[in-house]
């Protein structure tokens, strides 16, 4: 059994997050493995969005009744504390999209579409979300963009030195994850930017699982677009964001056109807002973005330092324990250079099948290509299994994890 | 939830009946479902008359797929190529012996039995993902 201490007052979080009481059979308590997937929501986040609706909802940049000044007033105190929570320098570089993939084809679109010519080149690697692959191949596809790939290596770490070398093509953007979602990688953001600006390029990095579970400081790590969703990070779906530099977004024509995107419409032409509302057509999501501000309260109550060395300390004792369990396949680097995540295949038995008995004891994991195709073909799988870990997970939930590992080996051998 | 994992299920997984690829064969056809990656192949050999000899599948998959595919490629040994295209969910259901399946692994115990009509039929990509619905 675990006699691990805890560096976060663990059961104190824990009854923050209602579903975690939850039975997934009578008697059998759920035991949350896949917050990669999307996080649990706490307490504070689904009374945020239920005072507002009961309170102050109303449509925002538009009233000037009360309602309308309280929900437009909530909405942009949202954009502010997202903007420092990743230090940008200002709350206008914070675009409100619906989530990461939405902000990743912002880019594509927006600044892709308009900079971008023929035979320019946009380096990715190979252990991207399926969100950071495809707007750039559809884009590739439109306008005669060329895609080079920057390899994963057979401990799952980027190849650096492949990354110099397309480098010296000179590419127009470079984009990738900050944290694999399969692998747990966590990628030198900060080397590889610097690298990339010196090359002429700019740096889109996926923020994805990084910015829930690690202090990301879009200027110390010097990456000009970030792109994220709410729902990993405690906070509701429905709304993400893309971290642009002002400069950029300044010089990007309008991603979606319609309401509140525009200055002035007449009836052929119209002339475009300012940043950041250029890129939020429409009426947003207004009560996402108030649970937003409230689970990025949560987090920075807690302290993302504090939840970056809780995960650490939970996925060095569950690679330690993993290790235990017969036929296991465990892919990624050590603990020292992951966060949180763990895929791993048991011989002879399809993930789809080890998730399944594994809900059995109430522990949800998950059982796939977790969006990453290319990178499971690389490791030459159609599938694994997932687990991940958040600030409300305990080492005894690993411990369990792993005895329902062996039950399942049991149960096919 | 717990009879998902029964005897039957493991001992087909493990040690199928009907595995392989037929060659030659009269049809073969095959697929995969695009959610989890699990890919099966079906071939059979028919008589004149329409009548299956035999049938293998192939491909890999979770436990709930292979285990279907094995007993479905059973099932329509000796039957009449129209006795197949009449087969449907609640036929696969009950050779698995479940009473109803989950959303998401209701996908997998039928992946073989659309495969199989999709060949039956000798039908193109589109035709088969209508079929895909009906089932
Ligand atoms: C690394 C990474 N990028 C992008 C995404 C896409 O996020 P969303 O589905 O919220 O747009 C995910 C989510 O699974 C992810 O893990």
């Amino acid at each position: 059994m675990a006699t691990e201490t805890y560096i976060l007052d663990v059961a104190r979080i824990r009854a923050d997050f209602p579903i975690l009481q939850r039975e997934i059979r009578p008697g059998v308590r759920l035991i949350y493995l896949d917050s990669t997937a999307t996080a649990q929501k706490p307490l504070a986040v689904i009374e945020a969005m239920d005072r507002y609706y009961r309170w102050s909802n109303a449509n925002i940049h538009r009233g000037v009744h009360t309602l309308g000044e309280e929900a437009t007033a909530l909405y942009e105190a949202a954009r502010q504390r997202v903007a420092r929570f990743i230090r940008a320098r200002k709350a206008r570089e914070i675009v409100f999209t619906r989530n990461t993939t939405e902000a990743i084809n912002l880019v594509a679109y927006a600044w892709g579409r308009s900079q971008l010519r023929t035979g320019d080149l946009i380096v990715l690697t190979e252990m991207e979300h399926h969100s950071n692959l495809v707007p750039w191949q559809i884009l590739a596809a439109e306008k005669n963009i060329r895609l080079e790939f920057v390899p994963v290596t057979e401990a799952g770490y980027l190849d650096l030195e492949t990354y110099e070398h397309l480098l010296d093509q000179s590419p127009r953007l470079v984009a990738f994850t900050h944290m694999s979602n399969v692998l747990g990688t966590i990628n030198p953001v900060r080397e590889m930017a610097e690298k990339a600006h010196r090359a002429g390029a700019l740096v889109l990095v996926d923020g994805a699982q990084s910015v829930p579970h690690l202090r990301v400081d879009v200027q110390a790590l010097g990456v000009d677009f970030l792109a994220f969703s709410a729902h990993k990070m405690l906070g509701p779906t429905g709304i993400g964001a893309l971290y642009a530099r002002e400069d950029l977004l300044e010089q990007m024509p309008p991603f979606l056109g319609g309401g509140d995107m525009i200055k002035k419409v007449m009836l052929r032409t119209f002339t475009p807002n300012d940043i950041p509302y250029k890129f939020e057509a429409g009426t947003p999501a207004i009560a996402e973005a108030v649970g937003l501000e409230a689970a990025v309260a949560y987090l920075e109550e807690v302290g993302m330092e504090a939840i970056e060395a809780h995960e650490r300390g939970l996925i060095a004792y569950a690679l330690e324990r993993l290790a235990t369990v017969p036929g296991l396949k465990i892919y990624g680097p050590v603990a020292d250079h992951r966060g949180g995540v763990v895929s791993f295949s048991m011989e002879g038995v399809h993930p789809h099948d080890v998730a399944q008995l594994l809900d059995r004891e109430g522990i949800a994991v998950r059982a796939g290509h977790h969006c990453a195709m290319p990178l499971h073909e690389k490791l030459g799988l159609t599938a694994t299994t997932r687990a991940s870990f958040y600030l409300y997970n305990t080492y005894e939930e690993v411990d369990r994890l792993v005895e329902a590992l062996h039950k399942v080996r049991a149960i096919f051998e | 939830m717990d009879d998902l994992y029964r005897e039957l299920i493991i001992e087909r997984y493990k040690m199928p009946h009907h595995r392989g690829v037929l060659e030659p064969h009269d049809i073969s056809y095959e697929d995969e479902n695009p959610l989890c990656g699990d890919h099966i192949r079906v071939d059979l050999r028919v008589a004149e008359d329409g009548t299956i000899t035999e049938a293998a599948f192939s491909g890999h998959g979770c436990a709930i797929s292979q285990a279907a595919a094995d007993l479905l490629m059973e099932s329509i040994l000796g039957k009449h190529l129209d006795e197949v295209k009449a087969l449907g969910r609640q036929d696969i259901l009950e050779l698995l012996g479940f009473e109803e399946l989950g959303p998401v692994r209701i996908k997998c115990a039928l992946l073989p039995l659309k495969v199989l009509k999709a060949g039956v039929y000798g039908l193109g990509h589109h035709e088969f993902e209508t079929l895909g619905e009906e089932l």
